[in-house]
């Protein structure tokens, strides 16, 4: 007999009384300023948020982890700020020197600062890591409350890989002592793009 | 370390890390630091309670159709381009492993957390078949170079003072002798484990949850070392205790939202990643291990033991801990949650967990997945007893006690002579080998009069 068929077999032979499927019919938090609150929650993980409400371009020049990058990815439609194009690279071992990337975020959740990315059209997931500094951009409209309203808007249909990121890269490791920058970026900015 | 051990003498161990005052004092604190990080973030959600039942609920549900969850998120996961392997033991396991690293010609992995290997110690397998494993988590690679093992499922290396890592890092790394400030440590590793990461030949990773709707895994980190150790390889090993299973994405709304509050009090990880297949043109294999799991499933008592999220809260919270240090425990998971997995799987050898508890119950309170973990520590002691693993001092002494206790006259005036023995008797006759509880600390002062004799005087 398979190990498969074995351990099957062996919990079948052990499971309890069947219990029901609960319903996800909890109440969760809101916020009567949703970017407010992702922008607080944000700072607190180590991030920084920002609003821009017209050019897109300007604010991120004015950024100073942009100011000092020499490498830049720029996966961001119609924002021409990158000397570094993702698609022509075959090897992502070959993304070790970028400094900067900016990349979009599919949306924004305000109640633990996280901001959901994927691989989609982004043929190395590897750039969210090791760019020493990242920003994301996300649509204003696109922040919203709580994680149970980001698992509605989720679809894991197909293969692929998506994550929340919440900050920096970070490691507490050392006797408790917050260091921000463990292995991947060393800086999280947030741009919330558009009006209300 | 505990492999030749054949019990794990919680007391004995713990006595030189009791021995270190000052030291066992900070340990102490630094826990409670991070517990009380917890409670803020649970008392900023009002919906918290509620959060918790369903957790529990959902866990009941899904442990209660185990097996149909298992066959759905292979099926699932295979769709996506997964490939899933069962594992019996920790031997498999780790049979496993070594053939998939052997069959893609790797030689160096860089290891992301996982409590799973470090229960089938897959790291000296590894190395003894000339597979140079680095864990790239700072806890775990500190530990792993100081050849200990981590003390805490979640902060590894929480027993270690930062003038330790600092002449660790100064020796192996070369870093400035005598330099403890953290940033500067951490900023060498850093570097040196970049090099790990763009050299490594395969990426090993623990799982957090396992979606079974979907097929996919989650892992979280705050490093982002297990995205970084996966994205660049070609082979992405995944190692999943199969109690990690849930039933639906929407699910994980539920667990992520407790995991980090309950574990480091964040409001989630820095790096909440969501798996689904192989990265293009890579594999991913899922090694599912059982390794005593199902036979816990078999017991009413400690069936709910397998809720656990690895969240590390009950040992932040537990006194015992906090004062014994989690290498005390001898076994990959210490504190309360290790206190009864271990000796449900192994109860000769872990005998003496379950009393390593005041049954202050805090554990309880604070686990996420409401897991009753004091009273299955009781239930624990009462097997222990049964199956005949009390120590013969220990025998003698719940035999005189069930004997008094059945006699109340004789209780009565054992009180009495008790509290006048206390009173009135020399330190040297109370305080002696016969009396471990005054080891470190003085009985309290003993009250005028019993409680009964006090009930029968305010009655009057």
């Amino acid at each position: 007999m398979s190990t498969k068929q074995a351990i099957l077999d062996r919990i079948r032979k052990h499971l309890p009384q069947a219990t029901e499927l609960p319903a996800l019919d909890l109440p969760a938090i809101t916020f009567p300023d949703p970017v407010a609150q992702f922008s607080e929650v944000l700072a607190s993980v180590g991030g920084s948020c920002l609003s821009v409400a017209e050019d897109l371009a300007q604010a991120v020049r004015t950024l100073p982890c942009f100011a000092s990058a020499r490498q830049i990815v720029c996966q961001v439609e119609g924002l021409p700020l990158g000397n570094k194009n993702l698609s022509e690279i075959a090897d992502p071992h070959d993304l070790n020197d970028v400094d900067l990337a900016i990349m979009p975020g599919d949306f924004a959740v305000a109640e633990n600062g996280a901001v959901w990315v994927s691989d989609r059209s982004v043929r190395h997931r590897a750039i969210y890591f090791l760019a020493q500094h990242l920003v994301l951009v996300v649509a204003r409209a696109h922040v919203i409350d709580n994680l149970h309203q980001a698992y509605a808007r989720l679809e894991f249909a197909e293969r692929g890989y998506g994550l929340f990121i919440s900050g920096p890269s970070k490691t507490a490791d050392i006797e408790q002592s917050l260091v921000i920058g463990a292995h991947g970026p060393r800086s999280l900015t947030v741009l919330v793009v558009g009006g209300l | 370390m505990s492999a030749t051990e054949i019990t794990v003498d919680h007391p004995q161990r713990a006595k030189a890390f009791v021995h270190n005052d000052s030291r066992a004092h900070w340990h102490d604190q630094a826990l409670w630091f991070v517990r009380v990080k917890r409670d803020r973030m649970a008392q900023s959600l009002p919906e918290w309670e509620q959060l918790r039942a369903k957790a529990s609920q959902i866990k009941t549900h899904t442990i209660s159709r185990l097996a149909d969850y298992l066959e759905q998120f292979e099926r699932e996961a295979t769709k996506r381009g997964a490939v899933v392997h069962w594992a019996a033991d920790a031997a498999e396991h780790n049979e496993i492993v070594l053939r998939l690293l052997r069959e893609h010609g790797v030689k160096k992995v860089a290891k992301s957390k996982s409590m799973l290997t470090e229960e089938c110690h897959l790291n000296p397998f590894l190395e003894r078949h000339g597979i140079e494993v680095i864990d790239t988590d700072l806890g775990e690679w500190i530990v792993q170079l100081r050849h200990e093992t981590p003390s805490h499922i979640v902060l590894p290396a929480i027993h270690i003072k930062k003038e330790e890592v600092g002449a660790l890092f100064h020796e192996r790394l070369g870093t400035d002798a005598g330099a403890t400030d953290p940033k500067y440590l951490a900023e060498a590793a850093r570097q040196k484990l970049r090099e790990v990461f763009l050299s490594a030949e395969a990426g090993i990773t623990g799982v957090n949850f396992a979606v079974a709707e979907t097929g996919g895994i989650v892992v979280c980190t705050n490093e982002g070392n297990a995205d970084l150790g996966t994205a660049l390889p070609k082979l992405h090993i995944a190692c999943l205790g199969l109690e990690k299973l849930i039933p639906r994405a929407a699910d994980l709304g539920v667990f992520l939202r407790l995991l980090a509050r309950s574990a480091t009090g964040q409001p989630i990880t820095s790096y909440s990643s969501h798996f689904h297949g192989p990265a293009p043109g890579g594999e991913l294999h899922i090694v599912l291990v059982d390794n005593g799991r199902s036979n816990i499933l078999g017991s009413d008592d400690y069936r709910r033991s397998l809720h656990c999220i690895r969240c590390g809260a009950c040992m932040n919270t537990c006194p015992v801990y906090r004062r014994s240090g989690g290498h005390s425990y001898g076994a990959t998971v210490p504190g309360p949650i290790g206190s009864i997995l271990n000796p449900a799987r192994d109860l000769q050898k872990y005998a003496k967990l379950p009393s390593a508890c005041s049954l202050c119950a805090s554990c309880t309170d604070v686990c996420p997945v409401k897991i009753n973990l004091h009273e299955q520590l009781l239930t624990l002691r009462r097997d222990v007893a049964r199956a005949g693993h009390l120590s013969r001092g220990k025998r003698f002494m719940m035999r005189s006690a069930s004997f008094v206790f059945r006699r109340p006259r004789l209780y009565s005036a054992l009180g009495k002579f008790g509290r006048w023995s206390l009173r009135w008797l020399p330190r040297f006759m109370i305080y002696g080998p016969w009396n471990p509880w005054g080891k470190q600390r003085d009985l309290p002062p003993p009250p005028r009069r019993s409680f009964r004799d006090e009930f029968r005087r305010r009655q009057a």
